[in-house]
């Protein structure tokens, strides 16, 4: 009846924690390395009676830790400073205690998920249905309050008759001769299962396909989109006017709109004064600006030579000691009011902010017609500050 | 092995042998349902379909159906969320920081107490999504490539609350599996029927108790416990500062973080002792969850109760202390204001009930030790109540103060929520085995060799 080729190990059991563990004691100091004790719960001090080395499974959490923490920072690093970067409560694009909790959570994530795949699959190598111990007497009895001891037919000193003997002296009975069980070859490519697979795939496929291209179209879904609403050129059935756009309240003032106190008065004694700096960026701005609305007819350096020269009154220069000599408010009052009846007004195409960068520009190119002798200092000192002295 | 147990009082009564243990642990899984366990069942049941049909209705028509407004826009939802949330913290803290602290009388009730916190995770988890009144797109949480370039906002407590929980779930889920491991090889080796033994196998991986394995398990079981530990701290942590981080008086505090989480383990435990009264009865299992346990979890009800009543005294020396006047003014507002009512449940129950539990007799008294967790389980609703509602239904804006109340939809999903809890609790007590077999089993006594070689 024992087939002596598919012979997995001999197993005997144990009634109590004390004779398991002297039995595993002797077992291995005979010198027998194939052999496993089975316990229905840990028994103390077994892994110094088998001489079992201690788990190296805390390695891979401690790798696996670090693992996640710094992927998970270098995911958010590279999500709000690189990818899309994003100011978000005045904070700095990397803000590091900001991101310690999602660290923090993603280290125990990855920690926990990668040490337990590691134990069932790797260390133990589980799942493991069809291992010969199972449905064996034996088996039956150590997952319920049996201690077993089963020595395997690979360990090089196994022999069936003194190894039954050794369990015996040990005090062991129900001592059991374990087969390996026939490998049965599974068929995967086997006709009903490839057609189960593909309804399987046809089922998750059509009803993927209704979900997103059906289903989220009807209600409630389609709520948001399907409100009482109407589009900016459509015609209104509720207002008198028929119009579904609205005109603005009377009296508001759009943004960087804000009235001029001297709207139409073209000769003022009163002026504001220039609320912006010369600085790169208003310069950029006003030279922008003035190419756009003003160098038409002032030219592209003010010089009142202009492109539309003979089509239509040139305007004057903007480097006379007349214009030179106008405050930063009445040329702003011009550019806003107009002059003459020739200049229009602006004050529609160009904004405040913009007026007065404008301003700040035709200062410059007055500046750079007639310079001041500190300038030539200046940049000459800039000039051997970059080393680019030769000019 | 220096350690001397034999002064601990017996973890286990009456010292049974391991198969009597089987036994006893399996018996509901094998019997068939009495009809008391029926009609219990079928009334968690219909709490559930209250809250289903109540969510459904939600989801049909929006969160108008719920009694929420300017200024009050998380009201029953987040209370909700954060006393479930709370709930499931005491399961962690009984079976990994007792773990690791080696009572080993927590092995009785781990088991039971890690599946009531997956269960009350599950619970909590609706609730942040369908307060959004657009639950299907709760996809966008998830950090994932998409054609808006959009991306959580990682620096919002809400998205560390998503990153928190999801975390918190995935955690217990796998600790409470690696337990369940040895326990389903047991089923599996002494099912009779062919489907039953199936299903086992399946779960048990082919576990073999094999103590080679028994070797690597016990070290990731402590890993996993010591991993949990910050977890469940952090955890709540984490919902605190969903308030902390708000500028609203009443919300923005710094004791927050250690206040919320002693109030989740108090809450967890209440609820915890409310489940097990129960279920030792129904399942003659006094002698496995003695009156030992009970007086043991009514001892830290005692101290989370305290160390809540002291973060209450706290915020009022804090009201007073800051020299805010809108700080001083909520926290007046909810002992005085249109809120005190909730306010009073809150402190008698959170903070007189509890402190009975110094007297030995009471403690030991199961009625009695019955009706207090049940009135921490309320008080400890009201006392988020209270936090949520009060802040906001009287801000900075007297102009939009408001007075909130529940419609019959947020009464039908609270329930509801209730009715998906027991119902979970009910299912696992018959499909699982509800006190870890392979656990309880190694602390009986004479479970460990006398070691007399050794000497």
């Amino acid at each position: 009846m024992v087939d002596e080729k598919r012979l997995f190990g001999i197993a005997a059991l144990f009634d109590t924690p004390d004779e398991i563990l002297h039995a595993a004691k002797k077992v291995s100091e005979a010198g027998y390395k194939n052999y496993d004790v089975n316990t229905p719960y840990p028994i103390h001090g077994i892994d110094k009676a088998m001489k079992l080395k201690s788990s190296k499974l805390g390695y891979v959490t401690l790798f696996f830790g670090f693992f996640g923490a710094s992927s998970i920072l270098f995911f958010m690093w590279w999500t709000l400073s690189i990818n899309y970067p994003l100011v978000i409560g005045g904070k700095p694009y990397f803000p590091l205690p900001a991101f310690v909790p999602i660290t923090f959570e993603f280290t125990v994530l990855n920690a926990v998920i990668s040490t337990f795949i590691a134990m069932i699959a790797i260390v133990f190598n589980l799942p493991f249905n069809s291992h010969p111990l199972h449905d064996t007497n034996y088996m039956k009895n150590v997952t319920s309050d049996k201690y077993g001891l089963v020595i395997e037919s690979e360990d090089p000193n196994f022999d069936e008759y003194r190894v039954s003997e050794l369990l015996k002296s040990l005090g062991g009975n129900s001592i059991e001769l374990i087969q390996n069980p026939e490998r049965k070859a599974i068929k995967v490519l086997e006709p009903k299962f490839i057609i189960f697979l593909i309804i399987v795939a046809g089922i998750t496929a059509m009803s993927t396909w209704w979900t997103l291209n059906k289903f989220m179209y009807l209600p409630p879904w389609n709520f948001m989109s399907n409100q009482n609403k109407g589009s900016a050129q459509a015609e209104s059935s509720f207002f008198y006017d028929k119009h579904e756009m609205r005109e603005p309240v009377n009296g508001t003032v759009a943004r960087g709109f804000i009235p001029y106190a001297f709207e139409g008065v073209v000769d003022t004694n009163e002026f504001y004064s220039n609320p912006l700096l010369p600085t790169k960026s208003v310069l950029a701005l006003g030279q922008k600006k003035f190419l756009t609305f003003c160098s038409p007819c002032h030219g592209n350096y003010g010089e009142g030579v202009s492109r539309l020269h003979g089509f239509f009154p040139a305007g004057p220069t903007l480097h006379s000691a007349r214009v030179i000599g106008f405050s930063d408010g009445k040329i702003y009052n011009i550019i806003t009011n107009g002059q003459n009846g020739i200049m229009p007004s602006y004050a529609y195409q160009i904004t405040r902010d913009e007026r007065w960068a404008i301003i700040n520009y035709i200062r410059v190119l007055q500046r750079a017609q007639n310079p001041k002798p500190t300038d030539f200092s200046a940049i000459s000192e800039i000039n051997k500050e970059s080393g680019n002295a030769s000019n | 092995m220096a350690l001397d147990y034999s002064l601990e009082p017996l973890l286990v009564e009456g010292n049974p042998p391991l198969k009597e243990l089987d036994e006893v642990i399996i018996r509901p899984i094998d019997t068939k349902p009495t009809r008391k366990y029926q009609i219990v069942l079928a009334f968690f049941v219909s709490l559930l379909v209250i809250g289903a049909v109540c969510t459904g209705l939600t989801f049909y028509y929006g969160i108008g159906l719920w009694g929420n407004n300017q200024p009050v826009a998380w009201a029953f939802a987040i209370t909700n969320f954060v006393f479930w949330i709370g709930i499931g913290h005491a399961g962690t803290l009984i079976s990994a920081i007792l773990y690791l602290l080696r009572q080993q009388w927590r092995n009785g009730i781990a088991r039971f107490a890690e599946a009531m916190t997956i269960f009350a995770v599950m619970c909590a988890g609706i609730f942040p999504v369908i307060h959004t009144g657009r639950p299907w797109l709760a996809g966008y949480l998830i950090p994932y490539p998409n054609q808006h370039i959009m991306w959580p906002n990682f620096v919002s407590p809400l998205v560390w609350d998503v990153f928190a929980v999801s975390t918190y779930f995935t955690v217990s889920l796998i600790f409470w599996y690696v337990g369940l491991i040895p326990d389903f090889a047991t089923l599996r080796d002494r099912a009779k029927s062919k489907v039953k033994k199936t299903i086992y196998s399946v779960f048990s991986l082919g576990w073999r108790n094999s103590s080679r394995q028994w070797m690597h398990y016990e070290k990731v079981y402590m890993i996993l416990a010591g991993l949990a530990t910050p977890l469940v701290l952090s955890v709540h942590t984490v919902v605190s500062w969903d308030f902390a981080a708000a500028i609203l008086p009443g919300w923005h505090s710094t004791i927050f973080p250690p206040y919320f989480v002693a109030g989740a383990i108090f809450s967890g435990f209440a609820m915890v002792s409310t489940v097990l009264i129960f279920i030792r009865k129904i399942f003659d299992m006094e002698h496995i969850i003695t009156i030992d346990h009970l007086e043991k979890m009514n001892k830290i009800i005692l101290l989370t109760g305290s160390m809540v009543g002291y973060a209450y005294i706290i915020e009022w020396f804090m009201a007073w202390y800051s020299g805010s006047p809108f700080e001083l003014f909520t926290t007046l507002d909810r002992a005085f204001g249109p809120y005190a009512w909730g306010y009073w449940i809150m402190i008698s129950c959170n903070v007189f009930f509890p402190q009975l539990f110094w007297f030995k007799k009471i403690r030991r008294s199961v009625p009695i030790t019955l009706a207090i967790v049940i009135l921490v389980n309320v008080g400890m609703w009201f006392e988020r109540f209270i936090i949520i509602v009060s802040s906001l239904s009287r801000d900075y804006l007297p102009s939009s103060w408001h007075y909130y109340r529940p419609t019959i939809v947020d009464l039908g999903i609270l329930l509801g929520s209730f009715g998906l809890f027991f119902t979970l609790v009910l299912l696992f007590a018959r499909t699982l085995p509800v006190v870890s077999i392979a656990e309880i089993k190694s602390i009986v006594k004479g479970a460990q060799p006398t070691h007399h070689e050794d000497e």
